[in-house]
């Protein structure tokens, strides 16, 4: 992999020669307050966190369960919009050149802020993918050329009742990473089937290279660690935002408690690398 | 002005029309979505679903509706011949039965035992539960708390039929946080339930399928006014939440020129205040929500934003994604009008012509009777009279300072 691929591929083909998988922790930015995000993305990286996905916060976020929701109200409420959330990469980047950054929400905030303005503005930011839940790859249109030569990877989701056909299109289309949403719900479901997941994951192999990496419904070292014996990457979002806010009233003991849960993953999943 | 699309061959193979609509949703619904739209592009022109819609029609929902000359109020207006569509006189009380009866044949070759709405005034919900009723299907009905409050009648009602009905406490608590609502339910429960969109909003194929089963009044509209008329009316006129009630009255019209169309969206405190929901006339910027691109009405940073108006059923900060190209192509003009010339239609048509209007269908009135005034005798207007107003008595009682 040369110097000036993506980040995110970057990373994973370190991983993939290292025998390791991807932990990639989904925290909404500006939850509970703007000023601690980007010391809860060092924490998360600190703890050994690939990637992080950083939510943009939306009001109407349709494809979220309530905690989720609730980190969007908190962060909406101090008036963080997409441009404070640019800001906030830009300042992760100061210290941190390495970890990748995915912006994860809804297409509106883009939408209305113009994409070839946003895709300029991520780029210099140094944002490096984008994950925009309600944008399938049919609707990117050119907006794939524009993200693309601005160095952003656009990435996909994939779900249980995916077809073959669709399969196929997103699996073309995606880059960096394929998200599959391990079940039919919203975000902060508790239901996840490890095994169910590997059978349709290893019919995704047969369709792409990209690494596959799971989300919704990870929330501890054995759930990580059962989903990253058969996935590249796990995805922990509601578990991070619900201890977040439970500790809203005392940010600052946050980052401590991000490290201790995103921390149990690492060495779960790392204990099962090598075993 | 001159038209780059061809109007009556809209949305696109996926779902588009013109730059608006759109299928942005979440993956897990796409499967859901492929599979509706093929059903419905299996059963379009059927003869046999075809006939068995119609039947109901006829049968349970009472149609065709009357087209009614209000010739009192015409008179007192002094102007133009106002003629109402008399959507209220469907079973149910309003055009949103033509839209569930349609869609829960659908359900019903789909298979699915169970059917979700969001519902804003009550009317949608009550038409999904009076179907599901008939159906044996299993309902629940998401309905933001706010309107959950202010159409009290209609939540009883949608008990008594059987339905679930789950109020809503998220974001402003109005018929958009209904649809989240609904849409987090569709994604949890894909496999057995079927989500009847109430208006011509949603991802495709709704906009088209609503369009299409509501129709059935712009049809009727225009064969009654051939016969009663003698012509085709001057101009039509309806309210515009979502824009089914509209969709379905101005479509069938869509190639006679001659007709003149309105929309009227909801002016709220007025369009100045900034408290409405007019996001077609207030030239609301390009957005996406609930899995269409459309005019939308939100903040700088692309936040949906609060809407207001008296009538539940028009609180919607976005609009149907065919309203947004016929604006664009400049079919229809899209007006406004506020609470307060609302409220004054409401009274005047009930006491003029005995009829009492839903207040959604008193935004069409309001402004029907501006563009009378303004035309001579000779000329004739539609208006759809898209609902009864029932269900809007505690509201004008409670703005009387009558409490029950
Ligand atoms: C009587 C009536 N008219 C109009 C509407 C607005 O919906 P649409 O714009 O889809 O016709 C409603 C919605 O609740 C309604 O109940």
């Amino acid at each position: 992999m040369n110097q000036h691929a993506n980040r995110i591929d970057r990373r994973f083909a370190a991983l993939k020669a290292a025998g390791r998988k991807a932990l990639i922790p989904y925290i909404t930015a500006g939850d509970p307050a703007p000023a601690h995000t980007v010391d809860f993305m060092h924490a998360c990286v600190e703890a050994g966190a690939d990637v992080i996905e950083l939510g943009v916060p939306f009001s109407d976020p349709m494809a979220d369960g309530p905690v989720i929701q609730k980190a969007c109200e908190r962060a909406l409420l101090h008036g963080t919009r997409l441009s404070h959330v640019l800001e906030m990469v830009a300042a992760f980047r100061e210290r941190d050149a390495e970890t990748p950054v995915v912006l994860m929400g809804y297409l509106n905030p883009i939408e209305r802020m113009g994409y070839a303005a946003f895709a300029r503005q991520a780029r210099d930011a140094g944002v490096d993918g984008v994950l925009a839940v309600d944008m399938p790859p049919e609707e990117m249109g050119e907006n794939a050329a524009l993200f693309a030569d601005h160095g952003l990877q656009s990435i996909f989701l994939l779900a249980p009742t995916t077809s073959e056909q669709r399969a196929t299109t997103i699996c073309h289309h995606g880059q960096g990473y394929l998200y599959y949403v391990s079940l039919k719900g919203v975000t902060g479901a508790a239901t996840l089937d490890a095994e169910a997941v590997g059978s349709q994951l290893a019919s995704l192999r047969a369709l792409t290279e990209l690494p596959l990496c799971v989300g919704f419904g990870i929330r501890d070292g054995a759930t990580a660690a059962a989903i990253g014996r058969v996935a590249d990457g796990v995805i922990v979002g509601s578990a991070l935002v619900g201890r977040i806010a439970e500790r809203a009233d005392a940010p600052e003991t946050i980052p401590q408690a991000l490290r201790e849960i995103l921390g149990e993953m690492r060495t779960a999943l790392d204990r099962d690398a090598r075993a | 002005m001159s038209r780059f699309f061809d109007l009556t061959q809209l949305p696109d193979a996926s779902g588009h029309f013109g730059p608006y609509g759109g299928r942005f949703v979440s993956e897990t619904l796409s499967f859901a979505l492929e599979e509706l739209d093929k059903i419905y592009a299996s059963l379009k022109h059927d003869p046999d679903f075809q006939a068995e819609f119609d039947r109901d029609l006829t049968h349970y929902v009472g149609r065709p509706s009357p087209l009614y000359h209000a010739e009192r109020w015409s008179r007192e207006i002094g102007g133009a011949q106002i003629w109402l569509k008399r959507e209220d006189l469907n079973h149910t009380g309003a055009h949103k039965v033509n839209n569930t009866i349609g869609q829960a044949l659908l359900a019903k070759r789909s298979g699915k035992p169970r059917v979700i709405a969001e519902t804003g005034a009550g009317q949608h919900g009550v038409a999904t539960a009076t179907v599901a009723a008939r159906l044996g299907l299993e309902c629940e009905v998401y309905m933001g708390a706010e309107d959950v409050e202010r159409q009290k009648l209609n939540v009883y009602r949608m008990r008594l039929l059987g339905a679930k009905v789950v109020p809503v406490e998220s974001g402003s608590r109005t018929l958009k946080d209904a649809m989240n609502e609904a849409l987090r339910d569709w994604v949890t429960n894909v496999d057995n339930t079927f989500y009847i969109i109430g208006t011509v909003a949603g991802p495709h194929p709704y906009p088209m399928l609503v369009r299409d089963f509501n129709a059935v009044a712009g049809r009727e509209a225009r064969r009654q006014s051939l016969e009663q008329i003698g012509r085709l009316p001057d101009a039509l006129v309806a309210c515009v939440g979502g824009g089914s009630n509209a969709m379905g009255l101005f479509y069938p019209f869509v190639e006679d020129d001659e007709v003149a169309m309105y929309g009227v969206e909801a002016g709220g405190d007025g369009l100045a205040t900034g408290r409405h929901a007019a996001p077609l006339t207030a030239n609301a910027p390009r957005g996406v929500l609930h899995g269409n691109r459309t005019y939308l009405m939100s903040d700088e940073g692309g936040q949906i934003a609060d809407t207001h108006s008296v009538s539940a059923g028009l609180d919607y900060p976005g609009v149907g994604p065919e309203h947004a190209l016929w604006k664009d192509v400049g079919r229809v003009e899209y007006v406004a009008a506020d609470d307060h010339e609302v409220l004054a239609a409401f009274r005047e048509l009930t006491r003029v012509e005995g009829i009492m209007p839903a207040l959604e269908s008193a935004h069409a009135l309001a402004h029907a009777k501006k563009l009378a005034a303004s035309l001579p005798r000779d000329k004739h207007i539609v208006v759809n009279l898209s609902g009864r107003g029932d269900k809007d008595i505690h509201t004008v009682a409670k703005i009387d300072g009558i409490e029950f």
